[in-house]
């Protein structure tokens, strides 16, 4: 298990070594520049602009330089948000994404499951069918419609949520969002847990806790939960990059201050450091997390070994 | 080894040609026992491997795997619903656009002289308020048709979701058909990699790509959507295909394929890959919905589709604006964009309970 785990996170240096190489290059290699948005510059002042930055220097350095940063966990000042750093963006825009993310994921959870598990006990009734048809509209519906269909029936119409903006953790401005993020992942972890639970309540050792006369309730919960929700457990890894995606939507659709609203920007702005900081720091979280999916899957299910 | 055995004496039955020379041929096969046909299939299919049985079938009785499949497929309600809607939803991209001009005279780009109608109309209503079939979607801000917009967009958004597909169809076939063909190290390595971009992010990818290189021209968008998003959705395909061509490269055929001196080039895409059309098929109709939904995502952030052209995702990011004041500018490209891939996840689902019945589960 712990070697495991060491060579896990070896191979996760290479990775984001990869994948910070790749973003560097595709923002170096562009054409254009972060400071050519408007109007052409007069030579000396290009000139001055690429020494401050370090852009007259030869491409290794600047790479190096780069990599230093990220070793060293500072990357930097913003070329757009002047006067801000990376890090500070960084620590104000995590929470509200983070947030976000773990409602809207523990909310798909809670839901998921129950739907799915209650589907597959009663395989081809009404319900199952008609709760499966919900789940797949789920996956079908983009959530970039579904948000704004919710807040025009609820903020616009109804008046009871609010239809946008951050306003801390605990406030109704949250529901909206959480709902239109949660959507597609209720609907994937729904069909996972069915598919799941089918397959495990028709397994023998169901069988045999039934026929020494275990509570129903006590079956499906304690026995054929453990089982059938591996798939969903398994879905966690996938479900967190897919999060991302699905933040920087919705922080847009609600004009949210999170991380994917930040992204976006600083793609449009050509704000080096951000992207650069924003990518490195996501993909070693999403690689550490993944990691931390894969353990708690060796002591959910004991016939993993690693 | 018992099973080909007596498939070969149901052969030797149903080909009348081996009757020895100068006596009389054996009456055709239907009119003499048709029920041996049938029954022949069935005892090899409880016997051995289905797909074996699958192929002496083929021989055998006529009807196929992809016949099989057919008639399953039309037995499941939900797929045919699919595959109607999805049917009606390409021909109308394809030709409505061209009836829409010679019906009303707009196309998706036609913004009216008349200052008067530059303004967003609700479905089915004439700059009177009174009921007209002019717009039966309504107009946008510009006063163009909204029905022609999303028809173009469907086009856009279908070419961008099979051409992706496509593209992601090469690579992984080739990918998994390279690796499960050698196995061994070399196998180990490529699956490795697969799983290293497994999990990297890579719709962050796609984004710095599209937002740094985009924005030229239309057309040049349009390609570097084909490309990105079918270099990023290849990767379960490649895994479906390795695990197929590992499966079937240690049989009897493509044995006899190497003893005749067939290169293996040739062994990997004429012999093994043909004969894992079936996952393959079923997993291209799943990812058209999902590469279309991961475009409409770019476009709606405004990385995607350029105008003058549209997809429903830029569409629904232009109709978000004014979702308030004229909410049908959201509503008509985003539901037609939520039924089509409704649709087209149904018709997926049915294709694999009908191509794979083992991989069912009900």
């Amino acid at each position: 298990m712990l070697r495991f785990i060491i060579r896990r996170l070896v191979i996760t240096i290479p990775m984001v070594l990869i994948v910070v190489t790749l973003t560097w290059g595709l923002v170096r290699l562009a054409p254009g520049n972060f400071y050519t948005s408007e109007k052409q510059l007069p030579p000396t002042v290009e000139k001055n602009i690429r020494e401050k930055y370090g852009l007259d220097r030869p491409l290794i350095v600047q790479y190096g330089k780069m990599l230093g940063n990220i070793l060293r966990g500072d990357f930097g000042n913003s070329l757009k948000y002047q006067d801000q750093t990376v890090n500070g963006i960084l620590a104000r825009s995590l929470p509200v994404s983070v947030t976000l993310g773990v409602l809207a994921y523990l909310l798909a959870l809670c839901v998921g499951v129950f739907i799915g598990s209650l589907a597959a006990l009663k395989p081809n009734s009404r319900l199952d069918y008609v709760s499966m048809a919900v789940a797949m509209l789920g996956i079908s519906l983009p959530n970039f419609v579904l948000g704004p269909l919710l807040v025009l029936v609820f903020s616009l119409t109804l008046y009871w949520l609010p239809p946008a903006r951050w306003n801390g953790f605990p406030s109704w401005n949250l529901v909206l969002p959480v709902l239109t993020l949660s959507a597609i992942y209720m609907a994937y972890i729904a069909r996972l847990a069915r598919s799941g639970m089918l397959e495990v309540l028709r397994s023998d050792y169901i069988r045999t806790a039934r026929a020494k006369g275990l509570k129903e309730r006590v079956v499906v919960v304690r026995h054929a939960m453990r089982g059938g929700l591996l798939p969903v457990v398994s879905y966690t890894g996938p479900a967190l990059a897919f999060l991302i995606t699905g933040t920087v939507v919705v922080e847009r659709i609600f004009a949210l201050p999170g991380l994917g609203n930040y992204f976006i920007n600083a793609n449009l702005n050509r704000d080096e450091p951000l992207i650069i900081g924003i990518v490195a720091f996501l993909s070693i979280a999403i690689l550490l997390f993944n990691l931390l999916v894969d353990i708690a899957y060796a002591f959910i299910d004991p016939r993993i070994r690693y | 080894m018992k099973e080909r055995e007596t498939l070969a004496e149901t052969d030797a039955e149903v080909q009348p040609a081996l009757t020895p020379l100068g006596t009389q041929p054996a009456p055709p096969v239907r009119e003499r026992a048709g029920d041996v046909i049938h029954t022949a299939p069935e005892f090899a299919v409880g016997e051995g491997d289905v797909r074996t049985a699958g192929e002496d079938l083929e021989v055998v009785a006529g009807t196929s795997l992809w016949k099989d499949a057919w008639r399953r497929l039309l037995r499941n309600k939900l797929a045919v619903f699919g595959m109607i809607v999805v049917g009606i939803i390409i021909v109308a991209s394809l030709i409505g656009p061209v009836i829409i001009r010679t019906t009303t005279g707009y196309t998706y780009d036609y913004i009216p002289q008349d200052s008067n109608l530059i303004k967003s109309f609700p479905p089915f209503t004439a700059p009177d308020s009174s009921f007209s079939w002019t717009h039966p979607m309504g107009t946008d801000t510009f006063g163009r048709d909204i029905l022609a917009r999303v028809l173009l967009g469907g086009r856009i958004s279908l070419m961008v979701g099979i051409i992706s597909t496509f593209v992601s169809l090469i690579i992984g076939i080739t990918y998994g058909a390279t690796a499960g063909f050698f196995g061994g190290r070399v196998d180990n390595i490529m699956m490795r990699i697969v799983d290293v971009i497994y999990a990297i992010p890579y719709m962050m990818i796609v984004i710095v790509l599209l937002a740094m290189f985009g924005g030229q021209t239309a057309l040049g968008q349009l390609f570097l959507l084909f490309f990105a998003l079918g270099a990023v959705s290849w990767l379960t395909m490649a895994r479906i295909v390795r695990g197929q061509v590992m499966s079937l490269k240690n049989q009897e055929f493509v044995l006899a394929a190497r003893a005749t001196g067939v290169s293996t080039g040739k062994i990997i895409f004429r012999h093994l890959v043909p004969n894992t059309l079936g996952p393959v098929i079923v997993y291209a109709t799943l990812t058209i919905p999902s590469v279309m939904l991961q475009e409409s995502f770019l476009s709606f952030l405004g990385l995607g589709v350029q105008a003058p052209l549209a997809s429903w995702g830029s569409l629904a990011s232009e109709g978000i604006q004014n979702i308030a004041i004229f909410p049908w500018q959201l509503i008509f490209p985003g539901v037609t964009m939520a039924l089509t891939l409704f649709s087209l996840n149904f018709l997926g689902d049915g294709l694999r309970d009908a191509l794979d019945p083992q991989m069912r589960k009900v």
